[in-house]
């Protein structure tokens, strides 16, 4: 299944899909060092988004967040790629600074957690393998 | 510029304006004047932060007039505020990497104090939810509100892309608050922007029934809507420069309302409080000359901050207001506040004339909060 959408931060990636429908808080809400949701209460507490294809509708909270995604990357725990239903602020200057792959306007209902995704930032395009 | 061909950090920058201009249906990029940056304390930004903005530093420079937001501690006067070495020479590291990149490292929430003072009308891209809402509306500039790295790229470029607050059409007020209270102090302007900011959300409100407003308590007020709220700009009839259409949709604010959300502020018990800090947004001479007065003769007996930008210590410096003040054992935190300080754990209660100041003491730091006026403050701390 082939899902179209629209660059945010071009590159190409493959991997696990970690699949919410709640926005995340990078700032507070992920740990930077092991790449765990911490936000109390969040649909994905306790798990890691390191290596996964981080599937959710938007970011929200503090501008921080997109520093704490630059600190994800350089500890190796950032996610693969980002799809998103509607970035916003945060995610895309998150994304661009620590060149993560990130494209939005995708149908996230979609795509289920642990399900196969190879996302092309550069077209825009998100296969469901 | 976005080829690469003026270097990797106008490269980055670049990326960043196009993308929030494609995201936010901009159809241009335009100039901005001046530029506010936030996210300076080590205390967010993590090594990967100092990380970051060293590589920018590498072959990057400002190219209009750009200033900070407070850093994580007095960047002279540390030690006597408790900070550790360690934490020091990362802070140091950090607003290295900020001179390097050309920005006047003054660390403000009130750059417009420090001779980042734009005009009415021109376009400008600051961060600092309080600095935008105070420069939207008290001096009539234009600015979306922008996080750490966009004022960054902004800075870089001196462009940012023409989208939300900087076109006229999206300036119009939404709502109309029709204010019934009197406003006699700082902490009234503050418990009006809780009772307003909570209601309208990221509205933008035509406010009406304020009489007379000083620079001091607009600045609060300004800090304190954007906190609760998350409006860039706010109208207030007979005091901000800019026009509106009046909008249909109107509520009310009396005294009720700022009695509530003073109490909603208030969940310290007494003999709770450890921390008495003022400056949020950072003091005006005005505020250090009235501090001088009520300090004058007396000891505090709890830990006292007085935050402010080092340039406006400097005038209080030259007229002994700060004698008067460090006399009584207070102690001025320059280049930082109790919001972006690493103080949890250390206090356990904080009194403070700042709406905004509750917010980030309970929400960063844990504390319970006490919302006083500015002489109730100055009590609380000598008694």
């Amino acid at each position: 299944m082939k899902l179209n959408g629209r660059k945010i931060c071009a590159g190409k990636a493959e991997g696990e899909a970690l699949v919410t429908s709640q926005g995340i808080s990078f700032y507070g809400g992920v740990d930077p060092n092991s790449g765990v949701v911490v936000e109390k209460g969040h649909e994905l507490e306790g798990k890691s988004i390191a290596g996964k294809v981080l599937v959710f509708p938007q970011g929200k909270g503090s501008t921080v967040g997109s520093y704490t995604m630059y600190r994800l990357k350089k500890n190796g725990k950032a996610p693969a790629a980002i799809i998103n239903k509607e970035c916003e602020t945060i995610v895309a200057v998150g994304a661009i600074i620590s060149e993560i792959p990130c494209v939005d306007k995708i149908d996230i209902s979609q795509i289920k957690s642990s399900q196969r995704v190879k996302v092309d930032a550069v077209d825009g395009i998100v296969e469901v393998l | 510029m976005l080829a690469g061909k003026k270097g990797n950090a106008v490269k980055k920058s670049m990326e960043i304006l196009v993308a929030l201009g494609e995201i936010f249906g901009a159809k241009r990029l335009i100039d901005v004047a001046s530029v506010q940056v936030a996210g300076v304390s080590y205390h967010n930004l993590g090594d990967a932060g100092l990380e970051f903005l060293e590589e920018l530093a590498k072959d990057g420079k400002v190219r209009v007039l750009t200033t900070l937001n407070p850093a994580g501690m007095d960047l002279e006067n540390w030690k006597n505020l408790g900070i550790s070495p360690e934490f020091a020479e990362k802070q140091k590291k950090v607003i290295d990497a900020f001179e390097k990149l050309g920005i006047v490292t003054t660390c403000t929430c009130t750059p417009y104090f420090v001779g980042n003072f734009p005009r009415f009308g021109e376009h400008i891209a600051w961060s600092e939810s309080s600095a935008v809402a105070f420069s939207n509306s008290v001096i009539g500039a234009f600015t979306n509100k922008e996080g750490g790295p966009s004022a960054l790229a902004a800075a870089l470029t001196g462009k940012t892309p023409e989208y939300g607050l900087h076109l006229k059409e999206n300036r119009q007020a939404q709502v109309l608050v029709k204010v019934k209270a009197k406003l006699e102090s700082t902490r009234d302007f503050g418990a009006l922007g809780h009772a307003i900011g909570k209601k309208i959300g990221g509205k933008i409100p035509l406010i009406k029934g304020v009489k007379k407003a000083s620079i001091e308590e607009l600045k609060t007020f300004s800090a304190s809507i954007a906190t609760y709220g998350g409006t860039g700009l706010y109208h207030i009839a007979g005091i901000t420069p800019a026009k509106t259409s009046t909008p249909k949709e109107e509520f009310l604010v009396t005294e009720d309302d700022l009695e509530a959300a003073k109490a909603a502020l208030n969940d310290a018990v007494e003999g709770e409080i450890d921390l008495v800090a003022v400056g949020c947004p950072h003091c005006s001479i005005k505020e250090l000359q009235k501090l001088a007065r009520l300090l004058n003769g007396k000891k505090v007996k709890k830990e006292t901050w007085i935050c402010v930008a080092r340039p406006v210590k400097s005038i209080a410096d030259k007229m002994g207001y700060s004698k008067t003040i460090e006399d009584s054992g207070a102690k001025f935190a320059c280049d930082t506040c109790m919001a972006v300080a690493p103080l949890k754990g250390r206090f356990k209660g904080l009194a403070t004339d700042s709406a905004k100041g509750c917010f980030y003491g309970r929400g960063s730091n844990s504390f319970k909060t006490k919302f006083c006026t500015l002489e109730e403050c100055i009590k609380e701390a000598t008694q």
